[in-house]
Formats: structure tokens, sequence, C-alpha cells
């Protein structure tokens, strides 16, 4: 996988990585402000389960990049008092399936102390993690529970799909008061391409269009933007204009973007790994129908996970996760190409 | 290049711990490659003598790419292999291409809510099209799934009122010499339409109305300046009649087959002094005397040339009524409107030489037409209706009045 998102003709670029990114955006951020710091299982020594902290305990040294015993709960919530103490913690955890022993911390105290203290205080905390399937890790390592956490207000969910995002999330999401958890899908560590030398400032607050189009909408986040690209490419050869459209946000969803990319083709295909019944397709599906009924022309397609554990041989795996052919038949059926 | 970790796809030869001829055995550390999170050294899986090494220090290949082969250690045959995957890890090691393998031939999706689609189905997008264009949906042809009407259904059936159709609101930005084009465009398509699918019969019947205009005049007596009839609301009530009593003629033709419309709602054919028709419909025309049918007519009228038609008079008629006798002509063969399955035509009523007794006498007579689809009736059905319509003319008195039947 390469990305070709960015304007090829700016100057002075470089290869890099996803994983490459992250670290950049951690020694950046660990640079201009000396009261952040990464505490996680492994993120020392090991240089990070996913290696994307590799180097930096060698950098900063211990006081900064802090190893941690396995005790999400523990972790988080120390993590938790840090921010409640003036510093701007990012606690790593390894999957979002582990994240749920720290679910506690995170919803009843981070996302919840503002409120309980009348506003006195707030928890500038960020949490990252990996997520999703496809890398034969079965169903201990492979879950997509973004929707847990798009469900708890007072924190902001964001899923960086891109390079750009990988590099530019951390410091904004660094800047807000409110927690804040970002989803690495682990799929994308690897995803080689092109930044600019002095990579540009992304918010965290709008969906982007990753590829414009005029016959039916793809809504991706993380992982699965790119199943939608490559369905897109595709569907291209069969004379569909499919729009993909990158949530990046996952909470607070930009309705105005899924709105207006819905008003302009009037077909919706919903692409989530995670499972179809009460989650992100499904909150998506419904703003659709709530904001945007009258320019549909089409039900709502939505390609999601099998609602099953993920399995552990390639085969069952590949089933159990929305593929691009998947969301190919979607698109064709959206669109009424039954052919 | 063996799988070294689950998120690994590529790797980096680093360095070659042996070279070809040597001897290695399983377990001997024979290469060291890049991962992109670290260096690591490779495991041989196999015993055997070096053949060759396939890839050369800083080559990034897949994983899955061979990078050596070995031949049995005594010299004989080649063992395939290069310091492999264990075999566990062979999905993991993604061939070159194997991302493009296809998918399962019927993807396994989490289950998936029907689409109820089907004839009659409008999608919200081409239902507000549909209002906004002052389409009429009953004339659009479906093409989504097993005849859903969709947006471009909508469009292709015209951007204005059709011959079915609703009086159009002024459309902003949207000129009377377009709309006059948009409208002339939804005629070609409903009538090209019609032609193409419909296997129209026509008949034809003179009609002597000397009874009804004699009833006309005298009931006329007894009507105020504003009630009066003209003959053609007794023509519309002979028609509606007629339907009654021959329902095969009045009602739909809808996937493939023929559904008898519960009353008679008279669609009366207008055309517009700008150009154009409209088709408003006179619901329930079968409850109508001949005075209740001429107050319906008037306001029909007068709210069609007004271009302020109410929702209802637009609800798809069960059978047409083309009545040109104003423009002189004598007859009419019709086209039908899909998808009803008749079109009832009047020429002018005019005084003709007509045999009365034996005695040849001058009568006013019109002759009645019928186009009907082949389809859904037969000449024998089309004659009873023709027939039907005349009787009721021959007997005004008791046909004209709401208690006669």
């Amino acid at each position: 996988m390469t990305t070709t998102l960015h304007d090829p003709t700016r100057p002075a670029t470089r290869a890099t990585t996803y994983r490459e990114a992250l670290r950049e955006a951690h020694r950046d951020a660990m640079q201009r402000d000396d009261r952040v710091f990464l505490m996680g299982e492994d993120v020392g020594r090991y240089g990070g389960s996913y290696a994307v902290s590799l180097g930096l305990l060698e950098e900063f040294g211990e006081e900064r990049v802090r190893d941690t015993p396995l005790s999400e709960s523990g972790f988080t919530g120390a993590g938790i008092g840090a921010a409640l103490g003036g510093l701007r913690p990012i606690v790593e955890i390894m999957t979002v399936n582990f994240s749920l022993l720290a679910l506690d911390q995170i919803l009843n105290n981070a996302a919840t102390l503002r409120h309980m203290s009348g506003g006195q205080v707030s928890v500038p905390l960020v949490i990252r993690m990996t997520t999703g399937g496809g890398r034969q890790l079965a169903a201990q390592h492979s879950r997509s529970l973004e929707a847990y956490y798009a469900h708890i207000p007072g924190i902001t969910v964001l899923a960086p799909a891109t390079l750009e995002d990988a590099r530019g999330m951390l410091w904004p999401a660094l800047q807000d008061p409110d927690p804040v958890v970002i989803f690495e899908h682990g799929t994308l560590y690897n995803l080689a391409g092109e930044l600019p030398e002095e990579p540009e400032p992304v918010d965290i607050a709008h969906a982007a269009v990753r590829r414009a189009g005029t016959d039916v909408t793809l809504i991706g986040y993380g992982g699965t933007v790119w199943r939608a690209l490559a369905a897109a490419d595709d569907l291209a050869g069969r004379g569909i204009e499919a729009e993909v459209l990158d949530l990046r946000v996952l909470r607070p969803l930009d309705d105005e973007a899924v709105l207006g990319s819905v008003a302009r083709t009037h077909r919706a295909v919903v692409v989530d790994e995670g499972w179809r019944s009460v989650g992100i397709a499904a909150e998506v599906s419904a703003r659709i129908a709530e904001g945007a009924l009258y320019e549909l022309d089409a039900p709502v397609e939505r390609v999601c996970g099998v609602e099953v554990p993920v399995p552990y041989p390639k085969h069952l795996e590949d089933a159990a996760l929305p593929q691009v052919a998947d969301v190919v038949a979607a698109a064709r059926r959206a669109v009424g190409d039954y052919a | 290049m063996p799988s070294l970790g689950a998120d690994m796809t590529e790797g980096t030869v680093l360095e070659w711990l042996v070279a070809p001829g040597d001897v290695v055995h399983r377990g001997d550390i024979v290469a060291v490659v890049d991962t992109t999170k670290s260096a690591v050294e490779v495991e041989c899986f196999d015993d055997g003598v070096v053949a060759s090494l396939d890839v050369d220090p800083g080559t990034k290949v897949p994983v899955g790419t061979v990078l050596a082969h070995l031949t049995d250690a005594d010299g004989g045959t080649a063992v395939a292999g290069p310091p492999a995957a264990p075999d566990t890890h062979a999905g993991d090691a993604a061939e070159p291409d194997a991302a493009a393998a296809p998918a399962p031939a019927a993807p396994p999706t989490a289950t998936r809510l029907p689409h109820r689609g089907g004839p009659g189905r409008i999608s919200p997008l081409a239902r507000r099209l549909a209002d906004e264009l002052g389409v009429d949906l009953a004339t659009v042809h479906g093409t989504g799934l097993h005849g859903v009407i969709r947006a471009e259904d909508v469009r292709a059936a015209a951007a204005s009122t059709p011959a079915t159709g609703a009086a159009s609101p002024p459309v902003a930005g949207h000129d009377a010499p377009a709309r006059a084009l948009d409208m002339r465009r939804s005629i070609a398509a409903l009538m090209t339409r019609s032609n193409t699918e419909i296997p129209h019969y026509h008949l034809a019947l003179t009609v002597d109305l000397h009874r009804t205009l004699e009833w006309v005049r005298e009931r006329n007596l007894e009507l105020s300046l504003a009630e009066r009839l003209v003959p053609a609301a007794c023509l519309l009530r002979a028609t509606a009649l007629a339907a009654r009593e021959v329902p095969e003629l009045n009602g739909h033709w809808v996937e493939d087959a023929f559904r008898p419309a519960e009353h008679v709602d008279l669609g009366l054919i207008l055309s517009l002094r700008s150009g154009g028709l409209l088709v408003p419909a006179i619901a329930g025309a079968e409850e109508l005397d001949a005075v209740a049918m001429m107050t319906r007519v008037r306001d029909l009228t007068r709210r069609a040339r007004g271009g302020r038609l109410r929702g209802s008079d637009l609800d798809p008629p069960s059978l047409t009524v083309s009545n040109l006798g104003d423009q002189g002509v004598e007859s009419v063969a019709g086209v039908i409107y899909p998808p009803q399955v008749a079109l009832v035509g009047f020429g002018a009523v005019s005084e003709r030489p007509w045999a009365v007794d034996g005695m040849l006498g001058v009568r006013p007579l019109v002759t009645v037409t019928l186009a009907a689809d082949h389809r859904a009736t037969d000449g024998a059905i089309g004659s009873r209706f023709l027939k039907a319509l005349d009787r009721a003319l021959q007997d005004p008195a008791s046909t004209m009045e709401q208690k006669e039947r």
C-alpha cells in the first residue's frame, strides 16, 4: 500500500510509513512540550508492541517513556491522575481488546470528571490503541470496538487512516483539554508513502473526502478507508464514480460532511469493521436517515464485520471482515447495477 | 521471506550469513532481515547445502518471497527452500499477489435487511424530484430493483408536467419556453411508451344524440345559469355508466395483469392555451349525475387553466376521455395513457344525415371511439362498452339523473 493522497507537486517530501509518522508525532510533541510523556506496556525497552515508540526511550529517558505493568486499569488511571496534575500524558494500550479493562477509568473518570467537578478540573489525556483485524491475530487481538468509545460523551475519538493524520493528529489531540482516544488500525502501521518535510497541521474535527465521486458515497474510517478506495477503483472500471469519505473523527461525527456527500451522490455505503448491530455504521446510517432521507435514491448499505469473534484461519478471517469485493457489491446494489 | 511479526508484510535482507555451497542445518542463522521494527536473525528451517542466494542484501521483498535455494546435503535433488516461514504463518506470508486474491465467491457479510423493492416503491429522492418537477409518478416507469422508481426514472420521464401530470408550480429560473419543452418531452416519453408497449385496438360507433340534447335543453330550463349543462357532461356521464357496466376497461395493466379500479376515475384531457396537455381526473365519476358532472368539469377546467389544480385532481385516472369535438374533428383514434387500458374519444357533435325508421333524417350525431389495450380485453368487450355508452345516451331521462342507473 502506498498513499497518494498528498499533492504530488508539493516539493520536499520524503518516504515514510504510518508507524514512523506516529513515532515522529510523538517525538515532535515531546520536544515541543515537556509536559508530554508516553506510558504503556512495552513502550520503552521493547520500543512498543508495534514499534511506534522505538528509540524514544533512548532519546527522552525513563521519566518520559515509561514501561508499565500489564494493568490497563492501573496505568490508564495513572494517566488520568497525571493529566489532572497538569501533565500531558499519552497512554498506549496494546489493543482495543485489552482497553476494556480500562473502560471504567475512561468512562467513569476521564470522560466524567469535568462534569463531576462542576468544571473545576479537566483531563487532557490522550489514549492510543490498536484496533481491527486482518492480521490473523484471532479473537483476542482483532476486535473493532471503536463504537464503545464513540458512545461516550465527554471524549473525542479519532481514527487516523493516512500518513498525514498519523503524523498530524497527536498534537491537536494533546491540545484538547478533554480526553482524546486515537484508534490505529493494525494493518496500517506498514502503510508507506510520502510526507512533506514540514508536515502541515491537521484538524481533529472534520471528515475528509479522499476521492471525489458523483454516484455513491463510500464512508469508512481507519483501515476501511483503504478498502473503500480500492473498491472505488474497481467501481470506476464499471463506470460508477464513487466518493470516498474518511470519517477521521468518530466522535463527534462530522454530520455536515456525511450529509453533504450524500446530498451529492444520493447513495451511501458505510464500511465498518465493527459488528453491524448498534455500531458506528448504524449511527452513520441513522444520521443519514435523519438528515438526508429526501436525498436518498436507494437504501443505505452497510458493509460490516460479521457478528462472530474474529476467526484465526485466513479464509475465515477474510470472510468475517469487510472486503473490497463486499464494498463493490454493496455500491453496485445502491446504484442499481444488477448486471 | 518469513513473517517475523503479525503485521509484517515485507522485509529487507540486510546481510547473508551463508554463501552458496555452505552446509546448513535446521536452526542455523542464515540471514539478517530488517522488518522495519528491527533487524531480526533468520533461522533456516531445513538441512541442506545452499544452492543459491536469490535476494541481494539491501533488497526489500514481500513476505513469502523465496530468499534462497537449498539442495540435499548429498548433492541430490533440490530442496524447495529458503528459510521458510513456518506453516502456521503461511497465511500471514502474503505472496506478492495474495492481496489481490479473489474474495470468497459469496462474501458472507453480516445479515442485511432485504430491500423491499417492487412496483409502486419510490425512492425518497425520486418522490421529492417528482414533486419539485411536477412529474406524475403514476406515469413513471421504474427501473430500480423489481421496478422501484428512482431519481433517474423521474428525470427520464420528464423535468416537468407530463401529459397525465401535475400543473407544475413555476420553477425559479425555469422559463416558459423551457417548461413547454419539458412538457413536450414528457408527452413524448409517455406516448412513445404507450405506442411501444400497448397493442391498441380501435372501435368506433356513431351515436344519435337527439334525445340527449333534447333532455339537456329541457333540463337547462330548470337550472340556474351557473349550473347549466353542456352536452359534454352527458357524454362523460354515459362514459362513467358504461365503465361501470364493463369494468374490464376501467383500471390498469400492472405486472402483466389487469387490475380493475374500484371507482371510475375519469381522466379528462385538457389542452392548455400555452400548449401541451393536462389530464386531471374526476374521481368517483360513476356517482355523479349529469348536473354534478357538469359542476365538476367546470371547476376542474377553471382550476386547470388557472394553473391551480389540487393534488386530488391529479390522482391517476382509471379511464381517460379525449373530447376533440370542440376542435371540429369527426373522430378520435386515441392513444392510451399507460397504465390504463382504454381511452374514449368523442368527435364533434354535428347534424348529419341519419336513417331513422326507414327515412332519411337529420340528427345530431357524435362518433364515439374506443382505443383499448388488447392485452387486457378483446374487441367483444370494447363493443359492449360502446353499446352501453350508446344505450345510456338514448335514455337520458333515466340515465342522466343520479337515482337511475
